[in-house]
């Protein structure tokens, strides 16, 4: 390839493995991750390369394959967002100790905002925690290149590589011109050595001194080594910055007009921090600003909070997005500028995301709250969790809660001498992430709740990635029910939702079981329209008669944005831009006043 | 060398990011580095997306507020919630008859896109209408009509049904400026 091409960060990560002999990458999608390895599988199959590349059940199972290949010496990779690190992190610490043979990179992508996560956790902490280096791209076109620095660092030192974007890396596109790939013609070797691969504890203890010894030679790899941004700079005072903090810092230092007068260093390796550029760095400066997101991970290696400022000296906040005009404003300060502030954002306005127009799952939870109206509603992680938006959802904790927090309802209710109905809402997907174990606990302990498992073939949130259901070429489709049914639930039927009348009367019988005798499984099955890869079927067009009375159920209850409440005529409208032709609607209006016909696709 | 910044704004579902591809893989076409910042996860589930759009040597991905050039928004509202971006000399393409509460003295470029793709058949096409409007006004943008059509013809080169409605919503856009007297 010789021509510049547009590259997503994640495109340009995955382009950067494949580039370095990378044979089996895995992940389990979530944004701002998500695109990391179907853009391995599309360089795959551009350039024809022998790989195992898969989205695997989880984070923790991902992580586990990949490392295994590592072990048996092939380059591999395993991809992530950063909650995700949080499943991954037994396999992962233990990794640590026990090393690697081929380069074995863990990206884990950050996401401070949080722009579409539950948290806005560090992960270089973890790499801290996990005693592996970590490195920390500031733009696409970084990502791709350290993917190259991470192999190499962890054949030299034997130990994975933490590779840590966040989100306006990975979702940022920058002209890159792609590479050659390196085929490294390596075959899998795996070197039985039980004493390093299945150490006992005492074996453990020196493993632990070998991390440390490695990390202490790691502290002086040249290569990772903070680079000087604007080597003409002089003045007492000096940028440390990493990640998308140093891509912003740059430009604002040209605006600023101080690109000549104060020094910029970007960090590549936030942990373990150089040595040798602490002590210089300390030795040169007499005040150090650290511009990095979202903890203090290199404000905390330099050791000397009287000159070091950042988010643990409170100069910089340590919650929330280091957006470009944040940065401006400490660095003007910083710098004894007088800064104006900029316009800013108007207080109010913008709209909330909800479920598409013509999604099932409306319908679903539309459904649970006829069936249940009086229930306690545990969810889950995925595009449902907007059933937040129709008053379907009461809790969302991490992947695969729900079906823990409706056996736990159960439990507290049932001490205190009370039995609520516990409906609780899974997608399919987060259902064999982590939905599985508490099922099987929930069974065993006697709890009695529905659990209404949506089952629309595919991980939509993220991009429709397939679910380990979808039957594809080469592999063995795992389907839903038997997988119930095998964890003891005696009651397992499957409906369909946008048959709104006869799904709620299955939510019913549902909670009719679950209040008598124990845990009952509802699989509302219905394909997700926002998937491309299923043809459009013939739609219905939906109509407003004039009997409509403007009692608002349909735009409130169930909170399609299709229908649209027209304050001057006191009646509803179909917006026909959005509108689906689903048709659900028709049995949700009171007065009947929906009506729709057939139409073509 | 050229150095423009973009705001591209409006609701998931539209095709927003598709029409800030669009414009960066022209930027690349005319030899100009380029950089990018879309939304993906929840939010494209019909909340606000927005994408920043940086044409020439930058460093950072985002726009700050004050520094836009010009402003591409597919929904009326989204003029008025990301206006904040724009500077002084900046400028707004919009999906609307006309900008109500717009800022009195900056440029507005406004088209009726909603009722255009309605009358066209086709829903989907909001983002190439808007696109084509703004195109009608020489020298807004660090490329023209064009330069934009060539790559919507290389892009969706293998959709061929696609590509015509495509190039006809693009059209579209850019004769309702000529027809309106723009």
């Amino acid at each position: 390839m010789s021509e510049r091409i547009l590259m997503q960060g994640n495109e340009a990560m995955a382009r950067g493995l494949v580039e370095n002999g990378c044979i089996v990458a895995t992940s389990y999608p979530g944004t701002p991750a998500s695109e990391i390895l179907s853009s391995v599988m599309a360089w795959q199959k551009a350039e024809g390369l022998a790989m195992h590349v898969e989205w695997a059940i989880n984070e923790k199972v991902a992580l586990e394959i990949a490392y295994t290949a590592s072990q048996s010496g092939l380059r591999s990779a395993v991809a992530m967002k950063q909650v995700g690190l949080n499943v991954a992190s037994d396999p992962l610490l233990s990794a640590a100790y026990l090393g690697v043979t081929g380069g074995f990179i863990v990206i884990s992508a950050d996401d401070p905002g949080p722009h579409s996560s539950q948290t806005e956790q560090d992960s270089r902490l973890l790499a801290m925690l996990a005693k592996i280096p970590v490195l920390d791209p500031g733009s696409p076109a970084q990502a791709r290149e350290f993917t190259a620095l991470a192999f190499e660092l962890s054949e030299a030192f034997q130990v994975p590589v933490l590779l840590r974007p966040t989100t306006r890396v990975c979702h940022a596109c920058q002209d890159i011109l792609p590479a050659e790939v390196n085929k490294l013609q390596r075959k899998a070797d795996f070197r039985k050595d039980p004493a390093r691969w299945a150490a006992t504890p005492n074996f453990r203890y020196r493993l632990h001194l070998d991390l440390n010894r490695k990390l202490a030679d790691i502290a002086a790899h040249e290569p990772t080594a903070p680079r000087l941004l604007n080597p003409g700079a002089a003045s007492s005072r000096a940028v440390v910055a990493s990640g998308v903090a140093a891509a912003h810092a740059r430009e604002i230092l040209e605006n600023l007009g101080l690109w000549d007068g104060l020094p910029l260093f970007q960090v590549i390796q936030p942990y373990p921090l150089h040595d040798t550029f602490v002590r210089n760095i300390l030795d040169t400066y007499e005040e150090i600003l650290v511009l990095e997101e979202t903890a203090g991970v290199i404000e905390l290696q330099l050791r000397d909070r009287a000159r070091v400022r950042g988010k643990v000296s409170g100069a910089v906040p340590e919650a929330g997005e280091l957006l470009p005009e944040l940065i401006e404003h400490i660095v003007a300060e910083f710098a004894g500028m007088p800064f104006d502030p900029v316009s800013t954002p108007p207080a109010s306005g913008g709209r909330r995301p909800t479920l598409c127009p013509g999604c099932p799952h409306r319908a679903s939870f539309y459904a649970i709250k006829k069936a249940a109206p009086k229930g306690i509603y545990p969810s889950d992680i995925g595009c449902y969790t907007l059933g937040l938006n129709l008053g379907g959802v009461d809790t969302v904790l991490c992947m695969g809660a729900s079906v823990s927090q409706a056996a736990g309802f159960h439990q507290t209710y049932r001490v205190s001498g009370e039995q609520r109905d516990v409906v609780a809402t899974i997608g399919d997907s987060t259902f064999f992430h982590s939905g599985i174990p508490p099922l099987i606990d929930a069974v065993s302990q006697g709890a009695k709740f529905v659990l209404v498992i949506l089952d629309n073939s595919t991980t939509a949130m993220t991009g429709n990635q397939p679910t380990p259901a979808v039957p594809l070429p080469g592999r063995v489709p795992v389907a839903i029910a038997p997988v119930v049914e095998g964890c003891g639930v005696r009651f397992c039927k499957t409906g369909d939702p946008l048959d709104l009348p006869g799904f709620t009367h299955l939510v019913g019988e549902a909670v009719e079981f679950a209040r008598n005798e124990g845990v009952a499984v509802v699989i509302a099955k219905s394909p997700c329209l926002v998937d491309r890869t299923r043809p459009r079927l013939p739609r219905r067009q939906v109509e407003v008669s004039e009997t409509c009375t403007g009692c608002r159920v349909c735009t409130s209850q169930f909170e399609c944005p299709a229908l649209v409440y027209d304050g001057n005529t006191k009646k509803v409208t179909v917006d026909l831009l959005i509108c689906s032709g689903c048709g659900v609607c028709i049995d949700v209006c009171p007065s009947r006043s929906i009506t729709g016909r057939e139409e073509g696709p | 060398m050229i150095s423009q910044q973009l705001i591209l704004s409006g609701v998931g579902g539209q095709g927003i990011l598709f029409i800030t591809r669009l414009l960066a893989e022209t930027a690349i076409a005319k030899g100009l580095p380029v950089m990018t910042s879309e939304t993906h996860g929840m939010a494209q589930r019909g909340g606000i997306v927005i994408s920043h759009l940086k044409v020439g040597g930058f460093s950072s991905p985002l726009v700050r507020p004050g520094r836009a050039d010009g402003m591409i928004a597919l929904k009326p509202e989204n003029a008025l919630l990301h206006r904040h971006f724009l500077a002084d000399s900046g400028w707004i393409g919009v999906n609307a008859s006309s900008l109500p509460e717009g800022r009195g003295d900056l440029p507005v470029f406004p088209v009726p896109a909603d009722s255009l793709a309605l009358e066209m058949k086709a829903p989907r096409s909001v983002n190439l209408i808007v696109l084509g409007r703004v195109l009608a006004e020489a020298g807004r943008l660090f490329c023209d009509f064009e330069d934009v059509r060539l790559i919507l013809e290389k892009k969706l080169a293998t959709k061929p049904s696609l590509l015509q409605s495509s190039l006809e919503a693009f059209r579209a856009g850019a004769d309702f400026a000529q027809r309106a007297g723009c």
